[in-house]
């Protein structure tokens, strides 16, 4: 029963993208929709099932439904797991995807290939599923790729677009990269313990002794299987895909690059943390990785100016401060974030979408403005999670980025104030992007003034469902009940004390939302009372024109490695092959010198080379005859 | 029931199609071939129920030559890869019309007889007939039928005859000084001789120069492309899908077993070789202006990085190799394939004229992405299953095998998309293509049905090939 129940709750959506692959175009766009939403919405519901359950029993379920890949060492099967970790992810992956779903039936109505897109999205989320419930690493990565690969599909959703197909192949080659990683990551691992199994694993590292050969070896599998999270989570050098990512119609980047696909690599370190508890040079490398791209990223959020980019920028940024909190060891916390950060930057996006919708496609906010009235709902449920995400008492954002902040000044007070500051920054480009948005004047043309209006329900119904969460998601781990904590002990190697609530944590606390405020007063005094638009491109200057350009980091990747691969490759198409072609095809003058004679005595090409290859073996066979002694 | 009746089938419907006269040689072939399909998988059961198939005769008394044919699991998966992909090359090339199709349709069938017969072959001298027989159809195949200009084409294609003809001319001479050795050519009392270091090497590197050539192992890669390009699909497709395993069978069957001290002193510099194929081969892919071409390319990366793993002499290895030799033998028919629809729409195979097409025709495009997926080895391909095992052999000789051959995940994606992108999207084009028609759709269905169902369960042709494989280890580390 468990094992059907769990595989409908896995297979649910394929099911729903093989009906739009096949019968959407046959039925009406709504229903097309319909089912795309409701077989996400069965996945939601067993996950509450699953959930409920394994909150009375607290027995994780475990099934192996196949042999699937198998080596010298180790079989791999395909296994389902749902323990704690897998369970929270579904419920929010499926709880989050089927309200987006659901918001994509009114936004995408208009689009011709309307099937197609949910059959691409149930596709994402069916192999978001895989990734989360496999029991081992490569059932992970078939979800893994999977995601890739719906991520993909969608950013170049409206392929007519070639700079969109740009963004999504760009999007699936750096994932690649750091995919690359993940694999020899694994090869490491299922080498050495002839296992790529969690549960096998957890028990063979923690009887594991190590010494300095192994600590190096395994530090390095650590290091892979990091850099295959970087690449999905979109970290430090790997994070240029996700702005560029934002080509893909909205609900897909708050579907997949906000508040599921993104926070995979979490999820991965998570899954795998008593590994990297084992290699604290590593965690070491996590968090200084993380903490310096949430800072690159706020800084060129500052500037930016298409409201989608912003949201783009602030998505990268808070997944710096998830993986800062795993390389400081604090798993609960940076699942915390991981949840809280899906209801408010899932809210933003989809905001920021019904901001679209309403304009006609416009996203540079320069020319929006006072959209307060026209737009209420929108404007409120954004002003929600904005101020969840700035960190401001008692929404969602304040209690897990609090957590963070509170985590890293116990280790090191660098890292905590460069995170600080990062959140000072947030506080800041949201409010920037709040009030270029929603007040003051409109600044867009007359035409869309007279068409502003509120979205349709099926928008902003689960605008308001985010928000809502958005202010009470904090409740999951509140300091003092810490029921998050609790709830995955059982998944954690090691214990991780909750904090005590002292003088330290509210003066803390006091300081991270003091910051906040700080960052929200700064906005509003130039987008408010200084009425600051931002000016045109072309006479941004100086080092805002460096950040506006993103630290030219994507021109620095075109001139370090594309551009020298692209004219290797020319120079190997031009010069080298014809090169190696004459020079290896010089052997066969020879052969080509007996043709030369022989093409005297034989008129036709074609039967030369046959007459060729008989006289050789008539040759040979000759040759035989006389070397072998005849007596036998 | 031994496998010779798979040989005298292809054999028979090659006659039979050249007698059965234009009109009707596409489908008579098609029947033999499917017959041949039918019957090797009728073998197949039978092996795996413990019988008997393989097959010894008297051929020659002096010098001795035996008309011996081996059927093991390894040796049977291959020929099942010539009999699945031989009908579907000849039904992919119902949409077209070609002069004489008698002729053509005989050669196809008599190259697949060849080609069985290289699998099969279990006597040395034996399997250089075939091997040699099977150059013959492909010659006449890409000379008379190819495209592209006439001269040019007799160029490549006598390129490539005079290339893989020398090249097998020393495997024949290393079958001599064997023979010379052993009083034989069968198979069994090649592996029972011991050579000394010095031997071992110059037998290795003579068969070296035959594979390498086939295969084709960079530098020796210099016919391929225009071969490629030159010949008709159904040439190309023959030559990709099914040929050039020949070459990597033919090193697991033959050139590690008989020379397995040179293949171990040598296997870095093998290696090493075999993924700088993958990596260059990767790179001039990238930057192809015809469609064919860059697929050749894309080929030349696939096939070395399961040289790669032939040459790892693991049982991780070979039977990644394997694997990794059906999963590319049918995505790369899928993908001639899917350059050869475009062609009798567009006439063209030139990437820039191309774009645009995918708003016209959504099944078209979803087959052709797919076999794009799987061809950059996506987890749930059959091409993923033996990419995996492949690397995971490379990470055990040296992690820097697997990091360096891993580039092909990387720089696969690239330019399989890249030209995914230039060929299929944009701006609708202005020349109407039309959708896939019933037959083009089973083509790809079949090869998109094989390639899935293998990746999730390649369990049946894993446990197939595996004991040969632990067999020919045994020989190897003896």
């Amino acid at each position: 029963m468990e094992t059907n129940l769990a595989l409908v709750l896995l297979l649910s959506p394929f099911v729903g993208f093989l009906f739009n692959v096949f019968f959407g175009k046959k039925v009406s766009r709504n229903v097309s929709g319909a089912i795309g939403t409701l077989t996400v919405v069965v996945s939601f519901l067993l996950s509450i099932c699953f959930f409920a359950q394994l909150n009375q029993n607290g027995k994780p379920f475990e099934i192996s439904l196949f042999d699937w890949i198998q080596v010298s060492n180790f079989k791999l099967d395909f296994g389902i797991l749902l323990d704690q970790l897998s369970l929270l992810w579904l419920l929010f992956v499926t709880g989050i995807g089927s309200l987006i779903h659901l918001y994509s039936i009114s936004y995408m109505h208009d689009d011709e290939n309307m099937h197609k897109f949910f059959a691409y999205l149930n596709l994402f989320v069916f192999f978001m599923i895989t990734l989360v419930v496999g029991s081992n690493l490569l059932v992970m990565f078939i979800g893994w790729e999977g995601v890739g690969l719906c991520s993909y599909l969608l950013i170049g959703f409206w392929y007519k677009n070639q700079p969109y197909n740009d963004a999504a192949k760009k999007a699936f080659i750096m994932n690649r990269i750091g995919d690359l990683g993940f694999l020899i990551g694994m090869f490491i691992i299922g080498a050495w313990f002839s296992s790529l199994d969690y549960m096998e694993l957890k028990a063979t590292l923690s009887e594991l002794k190590l010494d300095t050969v192994d600590y190096i070896t395994l530090s390095i599998a650590a290091l892979c299987l990091f850099i295959g999270a970087c690449g999905k989570s979109a970290q430090l050098p790997l994070y240029t895909w996700l702005p560029d990512a934002m080509a893909g119609p909205t609900p897909v980047s708050a579907l997949i690059h906000a508040a599921t696909m993104v926070t995979a690599g979490i999820f991965m370190v998570t899954r795998m943390n008593f590994l990297f508890d084992l290699t604290p040079d590593v965690q070491h490398i996590i968090a200084y990785v993380g903490v310096a791209t949430a800072l690159v990223a706020a800084s060129i959020g500052l500037l930016q100016n298409d409201i989608k980019k912003v949201l783009a920028y602030s998505t990268v940024s808070q997944l710096g401060l998830m993986f800062l909190a795993l390389g400081l060891g604090a798993y609960t916390v940076a699942v915390f974030h991981v949840i809280t950060h899906a209801f408010f930057k899932a809210c933003l996006f989809l905001g920021s979408g019904s901001v679209i919708h309403g304009l006609h496609g416009e996203q540079d906010m320069r020319k929006m403005g006072g959209l307060r009235k026209a737009m209420p709902i929108t404007f409120w449920t954004m002003m929600i999670s904005t101020l969840a995400i700035a960190g401001i008492f008692p929404f969602a954002g304040f209690w897990s980025k609090d957590e963070i902040l509170m985590v890293a000044f116990e280790h090191n007070k660098v890292l905590w104030v460069v995170a600080s500051i990062a959140s000072i920054m947030t506080a800041f480009y949201m409010f920037r992007l709040m009030y270029l948005t929603f007040f003051k004047e409109f600044r867009g043309t007359e035409e869309q003034k007279h068409h502003l209006h509120e979205s349709p329900s099926l928008i902003t119904i689960p605008l308001i469902i985010l928000a809502v969460l958005a202010v009470i998601g904090g409740a999951i781990n509140l300091p003092g009940s810490m029921w998050l904590n609790h709830f995955l002990e059982p998944v954690l190697a090691a214990k991780h004390e909750a904090h005590h609530l002292g003088l330290q944590e509210f003066t803390l606390m006091g300081i991270a939302l003091a910051g906040a405020i700080v960052g929200i007063i700064w906005a509003n005094a130039k987008y408010i009372k200084g009425g600051f638009v931002p000016k045109e491109d072309s006479e941004i200057t100086g080092f805002n024109k460096t950040i506006y350009n993103k630290y030219y980091v994507d021109e620095f990747y075109t001139f370090l490695i594309v551009k020298p691969i692209n004219s290797l490759a020319n120079f190997f198409r031009t010069t080298l092959e014809p090169a190696l072609g004459k020079v290896v095809f010089s052997f066969g003058t020879l052969a080509n010198g007996l043709g030369t004679q022989g093409k005297k005595l034989q008129n036709g090409n074609i039967g030369l080379y046959l007459f060729a290859f008989v006289l050789g073996v008539c040759a040979i066979i000759t040759y035989l005859f006389i070397t072998t002694p005849v007596a036998q | 029931m031994d496998v010779t009746t798979i040989l005298l089938l292809l054999l028979v419907g090659s006659i039979a199609t050249f007698f059965a006269g234009d009109k009707w040689a596409s489908k008579i072939a098609l029947l033999f071939s499917l017959g041949a399909l039918g019957l090797s998988l009728y073998l197949l059961n039978l092996l795996n129920q413990g019988t008997n198939i393989s097959f010894a005769g008297e051929w020659i008394a002096n010098p001795k030559v035996a008309l011996a044919f081996k059927a093991d699991g390894l040796s049977m998966a291959m020929v099942l890869l010539t009999t699945a992909l031989t009908p579907l090359i000849v039904f992919s090339s119902f949409g077209n019309s070609f002069n004489n199709s008698k002729n053509f349709y005989a050669l196809i069938l008599f190259m697949a007889f060849a080609m069985t017969g290289t699998f099969l072959a279990a006597d040395g001298l034996l399997y250089y007939v075939f091997w040699e027989l099977a150059l013959i159809p492909i010659y006449f195949i890409a000379l008379i039928w190819g495209n592209g200009d006439a001269e040019e084409r007799k160029k490549a294609v006598v390129k490539f005859f005079i290339y893989t003809l020398g090249g097998s001319l020393f495997m024949l001479i290393a079958f001599a000084y064997l023979y010379s050795k052993a009083g034989s050519f069968l198979l069994e009392d090649l592996y029972k001789l011991d050579l000394t270091a010095t031997e071992e090497c110059w037998i290795f590197f003579a068969f070296f120069l035959a594979y390498a050539i086939k295969i084709p192992i960079i530098p020796f890669h210099t016919w391929q492309a225009n071969v490629y390009q030159k010949a008709p699909t159904v040439g190309t497709m023959l030559l990709s899908g099914i040929m050039l395993k020949m070459g990597l069978y033919s090193v697991i069957r033959w050139q590690l077993p008989i020379a397995p001290s040179a293949a171990k002193c040598w296997m870095p510099v093998l290696i090493g070789l075999s993924i700088a194929g993958v990596i260059y081969g990767s790179i001039v892919a990238l930057r192809q202006k015809d469609l064919k071409k860059l697929l050749a390319y894309s080929s030349l990366a696939h096939v070395g990085l399961i040289a790669a793993g032939c040459y790892t002499l693991t049982l991780d290895g070979l039977s990644g190799a394997v694997s990794q030799m059906i999963a590319h033998g049918f995505v790369i028919v899928g993908l001639f394939f899917a350059a050869e629809v475009i062609f009798r729409r567009y006439e063209t195979r030139t990437i820039a004229d191309l774009g645009g097409i995918r708003s016209q025709t959504p099944k078209f495009t979803s087959m052709f992405m797919i076999l794009v997926l799987a061809s950059v080895a996506l987890p749930g391909t059959f091409n993923f299953v033996g990419e995996f095992t492949v690397l995971y052999s490379l990470s055990q000789a040296n992690i820097w095998f697997a990091v360096l051959g891993g580039t092909t995940i990387i720089l696969g994606a690239y330019y399989m998309l890249k030209m995914f992108q230039d060929v299929m999207l944009g701006e609708t084009n202005t020349k109407v293509f039309a959708d896939v028609t019933a037959n083009e759709a089973i083509t790809f269905i079949v090869i998109i049905a094989f390639l899935l169902f293998f990746g999730l369960y390649p369990k049946p042709i894993v446990d197939l090939v595996t004991p040969s494989l632990k067999e020919i280890l045994e020989v190897i580390n003896k």
